[in-house]
């Protein structure tokens, strides 16, 4: 009966997003209050059955109740009661539950946390956030409903979760993702609702900011948790491979990072106004065609679990419904919302503006190389199938990060409008002298070894760091005391530079990982050894080692540090059960300014093994630079102005306000 | 006015300095970093070009994965298409999914011996699934002369 419930339930969703959709846009184009007020308890409704429909399908999982097809082939009765439970999400159909689920939440947070936005725009709003739950709920009943039930013989246990999803990693990351890709969809809502109204102005953004932060920093935590998966799950130490799936996550982060910059100018100088529009559109597709390209299995990825090319075109055609009909309003309606104020070369406006061509810019290369291989193939056929590896997306990627971290300095220190050449240099030079010639010496006088890009990274970041403490100083000049001037900065302020300064930390995690990582493959005997650095790694052997639902084959590697007994790693073989996948568990000793990585390999003989052993400087820094910036995004979100009822924005008809804040509106100005 | 024409003109300097940073950087980087798939049967053939880095793939030839009495980590196997075989040298740990009659792909290169050194060994996270290069290489194979393949 539960599952029957859950599908119920799926169903009443899907009917009062339909709901959803329509009246509060009928209500709105009729001027009818009471249509409009409709949309919250709506969204009330959906996010209500679709919390009950996620329960039933945990209930399911929880219970074994393996005559649900979806259950018998993502679960098994030994999995622990928590596998069961992540299993929920481990297969296509779940996650797509997931994802739905997501979209009723988010759309009920909008209807819970903007009380102070009008009424008409709220209903625009919400009504498109409907439209995109429908068209996945129709997807999810249609297609791959996660109820099914196995009519005929169910079987008597599960095929099991894949191994390699029995993992902490996924209780957190695929959520976190969801969250981030989802989140995107209220950016978009409110991009198509301005271009519906032809209204986008300072308080249009003021709304937008939190949501795209919120959702912003939420992708930054879910890409930064499964990159971290990556690293210790898929067993060979690598945390970022430039894998179709990471780049269809990364593509809308990076479409997402330009928004939020973009959208901080178009809130405080009301220019950039279509291409923020158009930035928030691109964030939104470039989520769906993650789905989509992954759903579909289109790209052969490490990711590509349950694929079905039938699954795969309902996708597309959501996908091109979407993007074709909002590029087409697009079209009509962005000269509408034109922005016309003015700046000069050396504004703040013209440092973002930089900013956003160098992450467009790097997305569009990514997209290039995520997508080749199918354009190779169409042209040529099968024959001679290309795929595009790191080399490309490093060479593509890396020189376009370098010169947005010069510019993110300049940028943030630069002023709205004008900034004078005579101030730039007042505020940089010393910051640039300084980055540059500790970034040599540093680095040379720790490994006396000459490297040009170690030299490049860490001038970078640290050009970066001085950079904000310099702002620092200078924004907290005028006040008494330096803390009374540090007190008097905003949380908005400080968001950014806390997410800066992840940057910044990101990149010395990366550039120091990639250069002084010390990586050896040994077979090694029971007994034997490696040293590397003042480390020294001894292989006792393997022992088997039974656990709940697997038996593995448990190494010992003893490390010895200076000579001195350390402490010892226990990387395992893992052989499961249900369905005899072979799992390789590395074990890691976490350290914030290094990791040790033991990984088995494979036996060859007289009990030795091949024995993967690393010593991975700073690679702990990557996901800390991460968590800092999604910090940092959050940090943003609780600054008092966006929480604050803006007598501005309530009293005065929004093109006014606009006005006052120095632009003209588009009326006027044509 | 002016002031607005020289925006104008900034914006479009700016892209198309990006747009120019962005075509030389993919000209580059689409030498360095694309890899062409060969099977066996072209490779043997002599059908890639020398002093290059690509990805073969097939099925690993029951019992001709060599693990003892070489020196390290490395393990030698063929990789078949059932038509030519390739010996394919690679030192480090085997994927999990690596056996002996399952599909494997490899990057890496023909060393002066005529030895495929691989870099790298990919294994698919799915029992079930076969890549499409092992698929397409296979049917390649199949395509051809069948009697040559079983002479």
């Amino acid at each position: 009966m539960i599952p029957e419930l859950g599908n119920f339930s799926l169903v009443l969703a899907l009917s009062l997003s339909i709901l959803l959709s329509v009246l509060p846009m009928v209500g709105v184009y009729r001027n009818n209050p009471l249509l409009m007020t409709l949309s919250r308890p709506l969204c009330a409704g959906i996010w209500v059955f679709m919390v009950v429909s996620f329960g039933c399908l945990a209930h399911a999982f929880l219970n074994d109740d393996f005559s649900v097809r979806y259950v018998a082939s993502n679960s098994n009765s030994l999995l622990p009661w928590f596998y069961k439970f992540t299993g929920v999400w481990g297969g296509h159909e779940g996650s797509l539950l997931l994802w739905v689920l997501m979209v009723a939440s988010w759309t009920y947070a909008v209807s819970l946390f903007s009380r102070n936005l009008p009424l008409d725009i709220l209903a625009r709003v919400l009504s498109i956030m409907g439209i995109i739950s429908v068209s996945f709920l129709v997807f999810m009943l249609l297609t791959s409903n996660p109820f099914d039930r196995l009519m005929l013989n169910p079987p008597a246990d599960g095929t099991d979760l894949n191994p390699l999803l029995q993992d902490f990693g996924l209780i957190v990351h695929p959520p976190m993702l969801y969250m981030g890709y989802v989140g995107f969809s209220v950016a978009f809502a409110f991009a198509i609702t301005a271009l519906l109204t032809g209204k986008l102005d300072a308080a249009w953004a003021r709304w937008t900011r939190p949501w795209t932060n919120a959702a912003w920093a939420f992708l930054t935590l879910g890409i930064a948790l499964g990159s971290w998966w990556a690293y210790y799950e898929l067993g060979w130490g690598g945390w970022w491979f430039w894998d179709p799936t990471e780049n269809v996550a990364f593509m809308p982060w990076l479409v997402g990072t330009a928004l939020i910059h973009s959208l901080a100018v178009t809130e405080k100088r009301g220019v950039f106004k279509s291409w923020t529009v158009l930035l928030a559109i691109a964030a939104f597709s470039l989520s769906l065609l993650g789905t989509f390209i992954i759903r579909s299995g289109l790209i052969t990825s490490v990711h590509a679990f349950a694929v079905d090319p039938e699954r795969g075109l309902v996708l597309l055609a959501i996908l091109l419904v979407v993007i074709g009909a909002s590029l087409f309003l697009y079209a009509l309606r962005a000269p509408v919302v034109k922005g016309t104020a003015s700046y000069t070369m050396t504004s703040r406006e013209v440092f973002l503006l930089i900013n956003n061509i160098l992450l467009v810019v790097s997305t569009a290369g990514i997209l290039l190389g995520t997508l080749y291989p199918l354009i190779h193939e169409a042209i040529n056929g099968e024959a001679n199938m290309v795929s595009v590896g790191p080399p490309y997306f490093n060479t593509i990627f890396l020189p376009l990060m370098a010169l947005l971290t010069v510019f993110l300095t300049i940028g943030s220190i630069s002023r709205w409008k004008k900034t004078s050449t005579a101030f730039l240099k007042d505020q940089l030079v010393k910051v640039a002298v300084a980055s540059v010639l500790l970034g040599i010496v540093l680095p040379l006088f720790i490994t006396r070894e000459v490297n040009l890009s170690i030299f490049l990274a860490v001038s970078l970041a640290l050009w970066i760091v001085f950079g904000i403490a310099r702002d620092l100083v200078t924004k907290s000049a005028n006040k008494d005391s330096l803390v009374k001037g540090l007190k008097s900065l905003s949380l908005s302020y400080y968001g950014m530079q806390l997410a800066h300064l992840g940057f910044a930390v990101i990149i010395l995690g990366i550039c120091l990982t990639s250069h002084y990582s010390v990586e050896r493959d040994v077979r090694l005997a029971p007994g034997q050894g490696i040293e590397i650095g003042s480390y020294e790694f001894i292989f006792q052997g393997v022992v088997d080692a039974p656990g709940p639902n697997y038996r593995a084959e448990a190494g010992t590697v003893d490390v010895l540090k200076n000579g001195r007994p350390y402490m010892t790693l226990h990387p395992e073989k893992r052989t499961y059960l249900a369905t005899g996948a072979v799992q390789t568990e590395a074990d890691i000793d976490v350290g914030f300014f290094r990791d040790l990585f033991a990984a088995l390999g494979d036996p060859r003989g007289e009990g030795a093994w091949v024995v993967r052993i690393h010593l991975k400087p700073f690679v702990f820094w990557i996901w800390f630079g991460a968590f800092l910036m999604a910090a940092g995004g959050v940090t943003a979100i609780l600054d008092r102005r966006y929480r604050v009822r803006d007598a501005v924005v309530r009293d005065v008809p929004p093109e006014k306000a606009a006005t006052g804040l120095g632009m003209k509106s588009p009326v006027e100005a044509s | 006015m002016l002031a607005h024409r020289q925006q104008r003109l900034a914006i479009v300097l700016f892209i198309i300095f990006g747009t120019a940073i962005a075509v030389g950087l993919v000209l580059v980087a689409l030498n360095e970093g694309i890899n062409v798939f060969y099977t066996p049967t072209e490779v043997s053939e002599g059908a890639v070009p020398g002093n290059q880095n690509f990805r073969i793939g097939g099925m690993v030839k029951m019992g001709s994965v060599i693990k003892d009495g070489l020196e390290g980590a490395e393990v030698n196997f063929l990789t078949t298409d059932f038509c030519n075989d390739v010996l394919v040298s690679y030192s480090g740990p085997l994927p999990d999914l690596f056996r002996e009659g399952q599909g494997v792909v490899a990057d890496g290169y023909i060393d002066d011996g005529g030895i495929f050194q691989a870099t790298q060994i990919l294994a698919k996270h799915d029992e079930n699934y076969m890549s499409a290069e092992v698929k397409a290489s296979l049917e390649a194979a199949e395509d051809k002369d069948v009697k040559v393949c079983n002479q």
